[in-house]
């Protein structure tokens, strides 16, 4: 095998030349290579006549490899491959080299760093010689989506995919859609009416032709690949026939059992056994919940089955299996707020007018529990002073580290609403405050001027142990105003807890089931967190809202949008280019030992128990060659990333070390024989 | 073993996602480290096959990184926890071959953690200089029975293995 190869060293101006002495780097590699047919350096690799010079070399000296030697791969390898691709070469047989970023930016010393860039050449020199023509893979997109979440992400991702013309699936595990934003009163920092901007799109979602809502519905199992997925989900029972039923709301009013709502009430409200979890949801068809149900428990009643006029409740109907194939999956399944338990000394849960943030908007929406009226949970007195508390397991090393970002703003939206509603004197205790959006600081300033104290520290306590007869029958919020440096008391008769935004609770289980990775915290890792924020590393899984990190309904809506451009892009082109990255089996060799099948996250090793062997599926490896590594028998081939060219490449980056010669050859046919 | 003059050869195996941009970032910014390392792009830790770390050392390394993306936060969901695992292996082998614990580490790195990759190349450099040449392919040369003798077992070992068909 005589590969003709050319090595290109670049001077990116003098970013490499002003440290790598370059000329010198490209003449060694004519000289000292073997296989080295042309050898250059140029002022920019990158440019139009850099790309041209490797073209001609290519198509004129007839070039069978390339290597670049220039800046990180990340920013230049598509560029040369393309210069192959036009020069009439497989864009496999090239390998770039970083000269810039590892070398000549960091080291200090001209002559290490030119020794080392020599090193760096020959290494993918060596390497090049092995690589093989790879060819891209391309598979058909089924225009079909997935939306996993109905909450604000999730529909403005399916209404922007609808209003383009393509098919869309929403998918939401609660019995409506709207998520957390259909519980809030108003919105930041506009103080317009959240459901008044939040229902329109509801209902437009439910009427969409080309929208097919499955709520009270979960996802139960992903497989394929991007393109074609398949996916599996439960819908669970309502007892109520979907298409039967109109929406009168007849069973609601009927049912003779109450129970407290934990889910959209948060606690503050009740519900009946059969409810539509509020008024404006969508879809109109209520939800029997069978846990606490009369007729479930001694088969008693049944007021709901007699009412209904059109005979759509039924009490025997049974989980149902979906099975769906679609191209791509939006992942849009948001957040769940901080436990205020877990912070004993705030006191949520032991004193009784302490409230969560979400509690606090039910409490002052309109169409709450309490029509909208701020008061005790006595249900009549109003307060006269409150307390929000900032920060409560956000920013906090023993809960969560980061910072849930929504909250400042909502403190300062409870805040203005408190005042407007009740006249109470607001506390507001924050660590910073963190307003910077558009017109958010605007906010701030607004609520200074409405007259809201603003301390600076964080709260050690809340308690009801008096020490005077001004604390007597209040809360006690105990703080440092780290501005005056001073320990301080402020008896006050209600206190809001800001609790984080915390993931799903399973957010890991269906990040496994997609494929995608989930931070420390277990937000979803995005492909790059500033040029590729709603991307994930599995191709065709998108994410966008809270599920990926903290953000309010503008960022959602942003990234909603954001997420079905990037699906309708996938549409509209009809066919995805795989990376040839993928491992092999081969098949002859592979004594079905199973170790790989293991290995694999993504499940893409299959065994086939009639012939005893295992096979990879292509479409679903990502190419990261832990199995390669795994395998006892060596019969896992990783394209463009095999033992050939990673063994050559480490020889050839110790070019200067394997010294003296022979015992070298020795020492590799001793390596060769003992594997 | 010490010597003021000895310049340790390293290898490192950085994982294309987390560790490699970690390598990219260092550079954009300008964070200084140590020539000694010599990277090697792999797709994930999880690629790094022991045989590769060994190789290394046989040619002339003196020291060798493999550095992925932090647990829980690997690109591949969970291929750098079987990286820690043979890891862990490939030390106890070491170290029966006589090779200090310290000559190889693993690192991790996120892609925004270029200056704590760039203090880790330092700190491997540091330990690799205080612990002097490895000088393996050296040996090698030095004696030739050894290299002989150790085929003659891999020979035995091979015949051993061997099963009739």
């Amino acid at each position: 095998m005589a590969e003709k190869i050319g090595v290109y060293v670049c001077h990116c101006g003098s970013n490499i030349a002003g440290k790598v002495d370059v000329e010198e780097v490209a003449q060694w590699a004519g000289q000292h290579i073997d296989g080295v047919v042309v050898s250059r350096d140029y002022k920019f690799m990158c440019s139009d006549l850099g790309q041209k010079m490797v073209e001609e070399d290519i198509r004129k000296e007839g070039l069978t490899r390339v290597v670049v030697a220039a800046c990180s791969p990340h920013l230049h390898e598509k560029t040369f491959r393309r210069a192959c691709v036009n020069g009439g070469l497989n864009p496999y047989l090239l390998e770039m080299t970083n000269i810039r970023e590892h070398c000549s930016w960091v080291h200090k010393d001209p002559a290490a760093a030119t020794v080392k860039a020599k090193a760096l050449v020959s290494a993918a020199a060596e390497r090049v010689k092995y690589q093989e023509p790879l060819e891209p893979m391309y598979v058909e997109v089924n225009p079909l989506t997935l939306v996993i979440g109905g909450g604000i992400a999730g529909l403005q991702a399916t209404l922007e995919l609808a209003d383009g013309g393509h098919k869309v699936v929403l998918l939401e595990r609660e019995p409506s859609i709207g998520g957390h934003m259909a519980q809030f009163d108003k919105t930041f920092p506009t103080l317009d009416c959240s459901a008044c901007i939040l229902t329109p799109k509801m209902s437009e979602a439910g009427q969409h032709e080309n929208v097919r809502l499955l709520t009270y519905a979960e996802l139960e199992e992903v497989s394929g690949s991007v393109g074609n997925f398949k996916v599996k989900i439960r819908q669970k029972a309502r007892k109520v026939d979907f298409d039967l039923c109109t929406g009168c709301g007849i069973c609601v009013e009927k049912c003779p059992r109450k129970v407290v709502d934990t889910a959209f009430e948060a606690g503050m409200g009740t519900r009946k056994s059969i409810y539509m979890p509020f008024p404006q949801a969508v879809p109109r068809v209520p939800v029997l919940d069978t846990a606490s149900c009369i007729w479930f428990e001694r088969q008693k009643c049944g007021a709901c089955l007699k009412v209904c006029p059109t005979n759509a409740v039924k009490f025997d109907q049974q989980d149902e299996l979906i099975e769906l194939n679609v191209g791509n999956i939006i992942i849009a399944t948001g957040w769940k707020p901080f436990d205020c338990t877990k912070i004993p000394q705030y006191g949520y849960g032991r004193l009784a007018n302490v409230y969560t943030s979400m509690e606090f908007e039910r409490l002052c929406n309109a169409a709450g529990p309490t029509t909208g009226k701020i008061v005790l949970r006595d249900g009549k007195t109003t307060p006269k002073s409150v307390a929000i508390v900032h920060c409560v397991g956000s920013r906090d090393l023993n809960h969560n580290p980061y910072c849930s970002g929504v909250c400042c703003m909502a403190s300062l939206k409870f805040a203005h609403l408190v005042i407007e509603k009740t006249g109470a004197e607001v506390h507001s205790f924050y660590i910073d405050m963190r307003t910077n959006q558009k017109d958010y600081e605007e906010f701030y300033q607004r609520l200074l001027a409405e007259g809201v104290h603003f301390v600076r520290g964080k709260v050690s306590e809340v308690t009801d142990a008096a020490r005077s007869s001004t604390e007597r029958g209040k809360m006690i919020v105990q703080c440092e105003d780290t501005l005056t440096g001073r320990q301080q008391r402020y008896p006050v008769d209600m206190v809001i807890l800001m609790g984080a935004l915390e993931p799903q609770a399973d957010a890991r289980e269906l990040g496994l089931k997609c494929g995608i990775s989930c931070s420390m915290a277990g937000f979803y890792t995005e492909r790059h967190p500033k040029l590729d924020p709603v991307a994930t590393m599995t191709d065709g899984i998108f994410i966008a809202g809270v599920c990926q990190g903290p953000k309010d309904i503008p960022a959602s809506v942003v990234q909603g949008a954001a997420a079905a451009a990037r699906v309708a892009g996938m549409i509209t082109k009809g066919k995805v280019m795989i990376e040839p990255v993928v491992a092999s089996i081969r098949e002859e060799d592979c004594s079905g030992c199973r170790i790989c099948n293991n290995m694999c996250p993504y499940n893409a090793i299959e065994f086939d128990a009639t012939r005893g062997v295992s096979h990879v599926i292509t479409a679903l490896c990502k190419g990261c060659g832990t199995c390669v590594s795994a395998c006892p028998a060596g019969v896992i081939t990783g394209a463009h990333f095999n033992n050939r060219q990673i063994f050559a490449e480490i020889e050839g980056v110790l070019w200067d070390a394997m010294e003296p010669a022979e015992a070298l050859g020795k020492a590799e046919t001793a390596e060769a024989s003992a594997s | 073993m010490s010597d003021d003059s000895f310049e340790p050869k390293i290898v490192g195996f950085l994982c294309n996602w987390c560790s490699y941009r970690a390598a990219d970032l260092a550079g954009t910014a300008r964070i200084a480290h140590a020539p000694n390392i010599r990277i090697i792009r792999v797709m994930c830790s999880g690629r790094v096959d022991p045989t590769f770390v060994l190789k290394a050392l046989a040619l002339g390394a003196d020291g060798v990184m493999i550095a992925g993306c932090h647990p829980g936060e690997c690109h591949y969901i969970e291929q750098n926890y079987k990286a820690m695992r043979r890891f862990g292996m490939l030390q106890h082998t070491l170290k029966a071959m006589g090779v200090e614990e310290k000559r190889v580490q693993l690192v991790w790195a996120s892609a925004a953690e270029g200056q704590q990759l760039a203090e880790a190349i330092d700190r491997l450099v540091a330990d690799v200089k205080a612990l002097g040449p490895l000088g393996w392919s050296g040996n090698w040369a030095e004696n030739g029975d050894r290299l002989h003798a150790l085929e003659d077992i891999v020979k035995e070992h091979n015949e051993a293995m061997e099963v009739p068909r």
